[in-house]
């Protein structure tokens, strides 16, 4: 007996497994953070309407409901005859995808449609793909679309994850610091003038330039994206120590430790309680993030109101892409819906439409996928979000439509994600005990070590 | 109508039988155990097998194949030997904390002289209530990086930096082990106290005709009398310590900067779950399961736990 119980004692740490799930805060991954730690939350949407089909949607940040709220109410309107009823759950974010996963593996428990974020897309993309795929709705209206951003949610030329927006990266500069360390920043062209602009910073104010992630990647993903390189190169191959990247991961490092312009973020990365606290009190002159960033600056930072601006990123050389697409999170139809048609259609009226695209704008902020609507004259309808930024985003967007490159999405990202936040940008920048080129040639062993052979 | 009357009628004679039959001497002591039988059949037997077949596969959607040792063939890489000594670290100082604390406690506890002894029995084991994610959210908030936080204010009243504690890897394990430390004191002490009861005064009496001071007394005569429950608590402070997960993933959830807090299960949990590897993560298992065996096998011999009682 004595001998079992210690067997099944062991036995246990297999079972954890199963439980693990629960609880999970998240919240470390792009977007995600919005839901981070709420209770779980369930809402129905159209629920007055008779004979409604009902359909299921899990998402992992409550903004984003917003959007099919609008959807549902305008679909039922439009479809008298087939009306839905959308009842939207909250999870968190590692919650949540654990449970799709599941549940997908397994075959039974999933919902109609689901929000899945870029980080984690691609495992849902491995063995058969057991998500509904959307080509019927997408070819007819890519060209009016980044299609940058429908590629990373696609496979074998099917289009599965319907995205929230361009993601394009920017920069936001706090004018009360810049103009009090007399730098002007139309002036900014290139990193270098930037960093010029950091000294100026440091040396007149009390401030940083700028913070860096090291606990997570939207410091060095947009930047190696930006100079057209990745993780991966085209063809899926592990291109992690290409030289570019080496030279960007020496860049962050130096903007940190050599002209001590940039500090490591306070928490680790943009989306930590510490960081909200510390750049609403001016604690640094610029931050780089996505454009749908600028909603965590409304929640969390209502001090800055007025004093941001948004500027597109400075340039590596002459005529370079002066953004990149980062974070971003697609909406899937699961193959367990018992009503794909419904489910599928629903999915291309609120994503794909004009109506839909204008919404993405007005209810959370996001710089839609649907380019043809930023000129929009329902694009210049004031909104909290003019109040708090300049009036010229979308000139700003509009310009810089086509610089912003795809990336390169293979089942071995979260991989290469999970040893960015753990080795090489800890390592590299906070620590200093590698250099960046081992750091990253150090990871890339690890990947590869890992990987499955296929 | 009579039909159904007759068929209640069998019904309650066999159902009569059933029980005269559930009742015997020979079958009722199955009845009693038989929760636990089924409950090892269905939570743990099932899934070890699933696991063990699952380690020799490649678990895809639709696409699951046999792929032979190829799993067991990854396993052996820097990140799964880091976890493991992150681990095996772990499990070495919780063993050491919160076998020998605890006894030095409960024989406080056990005292006579000492006053308050309810206050402080009830205090020590209040911690053993809490939730670990709750109480490690506080500790990390204790914790904090920033000057501000309450252990780096308390650093800097006595002239002391304030210390990155989630960056270290020795400031990492320490948030670890003390947060378990912390926790399982109390529970450890309840064992202990309990032992304590059963070591008989007559002992203690002959020690003292014998001259033998405080120290000699703990040593002679308590130490032995525990030995049972010390082999008891220290093999549950092993299991449990390789089996941790919770007080890594409540400091850096699963994402620790140079890998400092990643655990075996936390490994498993990464890559069986968060990367859809299953395989490779039950794999991981697996081999977690035989380390925890070899290592209880050899800890109980160590402490002669397989020795008749004489």
């Amino acid at each position: 007996m004595k001998h079992w119980s210690i067997f099944g004692g062991a036995m246990l740490s297999l079972v954890y497994l199963a439980g693990c799930g629960g609880g999970s805060g998240g919240g470390s991954d792009g977007e995600g953070s919005g839901g981070e730690g709420e209770a779980d939350e369930v809402e129905v949407i159209g629920e007055d309407s008779e004979n409604a089909t009902e359909l299921t949607f899990w998402t992992f940040n409550e903004q984003h409901i917003g959007i099919y709220e609008d959807a549902v109410n305008r679909w039922n309107e439009e479809h008298a005859d087939r009306p839905i009823k959308l009842q939207a759950e909250v999870y968190p974010i590692d919650q949540m995808n654990n449970n799709l996963l599941l549940s997908l593996q397994s075959g039974s428990g999933a919902p109609d449609m689901a929000d899945i974020e870029i980080s984690y897309f691609a495992n849902f993309l491995e063995g058969d793909v057991q998500l509904e795929s959307m080509n019927e709705y997408v070819e007819p209206v890519l060209d009016d679309m980044v299609e940058e951003r429908f590629d990373i949610y696609s496979k074998d030329d099917n289009y599965y994850g319907m995205p929230y927006h361009v993601g394009a990266t920017v920069m936001y500069y706090n004018t009360e610091i810049m103009e009090e360390a007399g730098v002007n920043i139309d002036e900014i062209v290139t990193w270098d003038d930037y960093v010029e602009a950091g000294e100026q910073v440091v040396e007149n104010t009390d401030s940083m330039m700028t913070t860096v992630e090291v606990d997570e990647h939207f410091s060095f993903w947009p930047l190696i994206s930006q100079r057209g390189s990745d993780y991966f190169n085209d063809e899926g191959d592990l291109t992690l120590a290409n030289d570019t990247n080496v030279d960007t991961l020496q860049f962050l490092d130096d903007m940190v430790n050599e002209h001590e312009v940039a500090e490591v973020t306070p928490g680790g990365f943009h989306h930590s309680e510490e960081y909200y606290g510390y750049m609403n009190n001016g604690g640094a002159a610029s931050l780089m993030m996505p454009t749908w960033y600028m909603g965590r600056f409304i929640d969390y930072m209502p001090d800055l109101e007025g004093k941001m601006e948004i500027r597109p990123l400075p340039v590596w050389e002459e005529g370079g892409n002066r953004t990149a697409g980062m974070g971003g999170t697609g909406t899937v139809v699961t193959n367990q819906t018992e009503e794909p048609e419904l489910a599928k259609e629903f999915l291309a009226y609120a994503k794909l439409s004009e109506e839909g695209n204008i919404a993405l704008w007005q209810e959370l902020g996001f710089d839609p996928p649907m380019y043809t609507v930023w000129d929009d004259e329902a694009m210049d309808e004031p909104n909290p979000y003019y109040d708090y930024f300049d009036d010229e985003i979308f000139d700003t967007l509009l310009d810089l439509n086509g610089e912003i490159e795809a990336l390169n999405i293979t089942p071995d990202l979260p991989d290469v994600q999970s040893e960015i936040h753990t080795n090489v940008l800890n390592s590299a920048i906070r620590q200093q005990n590698q250099e960046p080129e081992e750091a990253l040639k150090q990871a890339e062993e690890a990947v590869k070590s890992g990987q499955t052979e296929e | 109508m009579e039909r159904s009357e007759t068929m209640s009628n069998k019904k309650s004679f066999s159902l009569k039988g059933i029980l005269r039959f559930l009742n015997s001497r020979k079958v009722a002591p199955y009845v009693f155990v038989s929760p636990f039988i089924v409950s090892f059949l269905v939570l743990y037997l099932y899934p070890m097998i699933q696991a063990i077949v699952m380690s020799f596969q490649q678990v895809l959607p639709g696409q699951t194949t046999f792929i032979g040792t190829h799993n067991y063939q990854r396993i052996l890489n820097p990140t799964f030997f880091q976890a493991l000594g992150n681990t095996a670290t772990y499990v070495f100082f919780t063993v050491i904390i919160l076998v020998m604390i605890p006894i030095v406690l409960s024989v406080f506890l056990n005292s006579k002289s000492l006053y308050f002894k309810n206050f402080f029995r009830a205090s020590l084991f209040i911690p053993a209530l809490t939730s670990v994610i709750v109480a490690g959210i506080i500790f990390r908030m204790m914790f904090g990086e920033s000057e501000n936080s309450f252990v780096n204010e308390l650093l800097g009243l006595v002239g002391m930096e304030p210390v990155q504690w989630r960056y270290g890897a020795g400031t990492g394990m320490f948030l670890m082990v003390l947060l378990a430390s912390w926790r399982w004191i109390g529970v450890n002490i309840l064992y202990f106290l309990a032992g304590l009861q059963n070591v008989s005064e007559e002992l203690y009496e002959a020690a003292d005709i014998d001259g033998a001071n405080p120290w000699q007394k703990f040593l002679f005569v308590t130490m032995p009398a525990l030995k049972p429950v010390i082999i008891f608590v220290a093999t549950i402070t092993i299991i449990n310590g390789f089996r941790m997960f919770e007080e890594s993933f409540v400091f850096w959830e699963n994402s620790s900067p140079g890998n400092i807090g990643l655990t075996v299960v936390g490994y498993i949990y990464r890559e069986g779950i968060q990367q859809n590897d299953m395989g490779f993560g039950a794999a991981i298992g697996v081999v977690l399961m035989l380390i925890i065996f070899v290592v209880s096998i050899v800890q109980l011999k160590f402490f002669g736990a397989f020795k008749k009682e004489d």
